[in-house]
């Protein structure tokens, strides 16, 4: 693992700052591929395991150059999230280091703690990724398909993943690689190979599996609170139904008399 | 309060007396909730009880965001994510919060578009609608501002080129950019200011809001007919009227419910349907957007902004009779405001003296064009400023102007009304027989309110 994690890194030192315009390339104008995900829909859920797996692929392939700062190593622990023990997150917090200010000094990382930031400037804070990248945008440009798709996040990051075609390019010193996702050459390198990282749970490591189990934990990083808030959508939207129901009852029966009586005469 | 005569409140017991004496809150409050109503108001009336519900969850939730959030560069958009993350409920307060603005601004533009239907801005409404307009140009501040306070790519960017308007005004405009963002761009000591004033303008909408209340409570409501409520005695001002509560409060409850039932599962289940995705990126001065796009609610004004092109004649005009000093995006701003400096003059501009229009034939066919001209509008601000793009908004930006300038005034001579009913009363019982009967072409034929 160590090894992978060095040829990792050393891949990504290949890889230099992207250019100024893919940084904020909202609007995809690649092709992304309509994956399905266990959070779609008005009540789909994060599945665990898969989150397990995402984050056992962040940790060992995204992390030696993407940072996670908004997302503390707590978390993992949450209700609806990964759901790691606590002994085991707080095993996964120590395998990363920290800033510790009080220190004036690098510390291993307790669960208060956050992901560390990005190590370098050209890699993104993928924390809110997901939901920093609109793969969809039907139809006809309304988004209307949102309700139960989602905005498209994690299947453009799962297409990205998925979408170099291997043609390289040498340019001003720096290599750049075309992506179909992206729809034009990008900085960073492939970095999904099968089976390169081990799954405990015996999920085999595909290519395709890595990257949809990487964009589901993603999902999770950027919206951690998507089942409490569409349970609240459905709470809400019964009781708000209900009510309007009672008032439109209400309503029909206040007014009856003065309607009874501007009809008489 | 109202010029309606109706029943005042009348203290009955020596403790109501002895308030009512040193305080007379209660027939305050009495006299406003028991406000004379015309009877044949309909669903296009209920916009106001949402407005104000809307104002109420913006300012109680934006309190409660207020007491998370960090006006800081360094530690805005951070603050944020820890509401999102960590404060219980943040979540959906924030989401709440954002999407409230939205349909406080879908529920104004409804509001406004009733008023301008059924001619709720003419004598003695005026006022009324001058303060309206008054509260829907703090509503665009607030909301301006409030966008920039989570200090995404969109906030800083958006704010960047919002008050770069400022800055094509000819002669003081770098003084007056640097004055209002308390730097030469924007940065921290904008994000403040902003957080300040968005923290100020709620309470200064909620000020207008009661003025604006207390002037249409003082000349009753408009209603569908447009024929005002008679006046002579209160015998017959009842034969038109009902008193606000309960027959208008349970109405409009039912209304406010039904689109708050829609709300909530926008909020629920697309919450960032409406919003930009580059706002989830933390703002950097260094890296531009590809696209700068205000929200929704703003993007016919955006069209309006860049609408002129240096090639257009009239810029070119203007630009040669001005000495250079006006050019072309100077013009735009000044037709941006001047686009929503008419809305609030048409009070005088519409010429006409019949007030619906319903009984206005030609009226309706040019105000059904303004309300596609505003949906094109709203499209071509989102589409990039090139090609045919421009064009239509130049195209759609000449008939707002000239709907309000050229075609309102000609109207009022130009057009021969169709008769109005003699009172709210009849036409309350015609619409009730032409429903009974079936028959959708009666005098009721409305316009299918957008619920």
């Amino acid at each position: 693992m160590k090894l992978r994690n060095l040829a990792v890194a050393a891949l990504s030192a290949l890889v230099l700052a992207l250019p100024a315009d893919m940084a904020d390339a909202s609007k995809v104008k690649g092709e992304v591929t309509n994956f399905d995900f266990s959070f779609q829909g008005l009540t789909g859920t994060y599945d665990r395991n898969q989150l397990q797996r995402g984050l056992q692929v962040f940790h060992e392939v995204c992390a030696s150059c993407h940072g996670l700062e908004y997302v503390a190593f707590r978390t993992l622990s949450d209700r609806n999230g990964p759901e790691l023990p606590e002994d085991q997150m707080r095993a996964f917090a120590d395998m990363y280091e920290v800033w510790d200010e009080e220190l004036r000094d690098w510390r291993p990382a307790t669960g208060p703690d956050h992901f560390p930031e990005s190590q370098f400037e050209g890699a993104p804070d993928l924390s809110l990724m997901t939901k920093a990248r609109a793969g969809f945008s039907g139809p006809y440009g309304l988004g209307i398909n949102q309700l139960m798709k989602g905005i498209g996040g994690p299947e453009y990051i799962a297409s990205f993943l998925l979408g170099y075609t291997g043609e390289e390019d040498f340019q001003a010193g720096s290599m750049f690689y075309y992506n179909r996702a992206y729809g034009d050459w990008v900085s960073m390198a492939p970095v999904l190979f099968d089976d390169m990282v081990f799954y405990e749970d015996g999920t085999e490591a595909t290519e395709e599996q890595m990257a949809l189990d990487v964009a589901a934990f993603l999902t999770w990083t950027a919206e951690p609170k998507l089942v409490e808030r569409k349970h609240a959508g459905f709470v809400g939207v019964i009781f708000l139904s209900v009510l309007a129901a009672l008032l439109y009852l209400t309503n029909k029966q206040l007014w009856a008399p003065v309607k009874k009586a501007a009809k008489k005469d | 309060m109202s010029g309606i005569p109706h029943d005042h409140y009348e203290p009955k017991s020596n403790a109501e007396k002895y308030i009512h004496r040193r305080l007379p809150i209660v027939g305050l409050i009495y006299d406003t909730i028991m406000l004379p109503t015309p009877k044949n108001l309909n669903w296009m009336w209920i916009w106001g009880i949402v407005l104000m519900f809307c104002l109420v969850l913006q300012i109680v939730t934006g309190i409660v965001l207020a007491m998370h959030y960090t006006p800081h560069v360094d530690h805005a958009f951070a603050s944020v994510e820890h509401i999102m993350r960590n404060v219980n409920g943040g979540h959906m307060l924030r989401y709440l919060h954002q999407n409230g603005s939205m349909l406080f601004f879908f529920a104004v533009y409804l509001h406004m578009f009733r008023g301008m239907y059924y001619g709720s801005y003419k004598a003695p409404r005026e006022i009324t609608w001058i303060i309206g307009m008054l509260i829907y140009l703090a509503m665009m501040a607030t909301a301006f501002m409030g966008y920039v306070l989570p200090w995404g790519q969109m906030s800083f960017w958006g704010a960047t080129v919002i008050t770069g308007l400022f800055g094509a005004i000819p002669g003081i405009g770098d003084m007056l950019q640097t004055w209002l963002l308390g730097g030469p761009a924007v940065d921290n000591a904008a994000l403040n200011r902003f957080f300040s004033l968005h923290y100020l303008l709620p309470f200064v909408i909620l000020g207008l809001s009661i003025v604006h209340i207390w002037a249409f409570h003082t000349t009753g409501n408009n209603n569908p007919t447009g024929v005002e409520v008679r006046r002579t005695s209160k015998e017959e001002a009842e034969k038109d009227t009902l008193p606000f509560w309960p027959y208008f409060v349970i109405k409009d409850l039912f209304a406010l419910v039904v689109i708050l039932a829609i709300f909530w599962a926008l909020v629920g289940f697309m919450p960032n349907f409406l919003g930009h995705t580059d706002n989830y990126i933390e703002a950097n001065p260094l890296v531009t957007p590809p696209e700068i796009v205000p929200e929704w609610y703003f993007l016919p004004f955006y069209a309006i902004l860049r609408a002129f092109t240096s090639d257009v004649w009239v810029v070119i005009a203007v630009n040669w009779l001005s000495f250079g000093i006006i050019d072309a995006t100077f013009f735009g701003v000044l037709a941006m405001f001047a686009s929503i400096f008419v809305w609030a003059l048409l009070p005088w501009l519409d010429t006409s003296s019949v007030r619906s229009g319903r009984y206005r034939p030609m009226f309706k066919w040019w105000f059904w064009l303004f309300i596609v001209n505003f949906v094109v509008l709203t499209w071509a601000g989102a589409m990039p400023a090139e090609g045919i793009y421009t064009t239509i908004s130049l195209i759609g930006t000449t008939y707002w102007f000239a709907y309000f300038l050229v075609i309102l005034p000609l109207l009022g001579v130009l057009e021969k009304p169709l008769p109005e009913p003699a009172s709210i009363e009849e036409d309350f019982k015609a619409s009730l027989k032409s429903k009974s009967d079936n028959d959708p072409k009666g005098p009721n034929a409305e316009p299918i309110p957008a619920e």
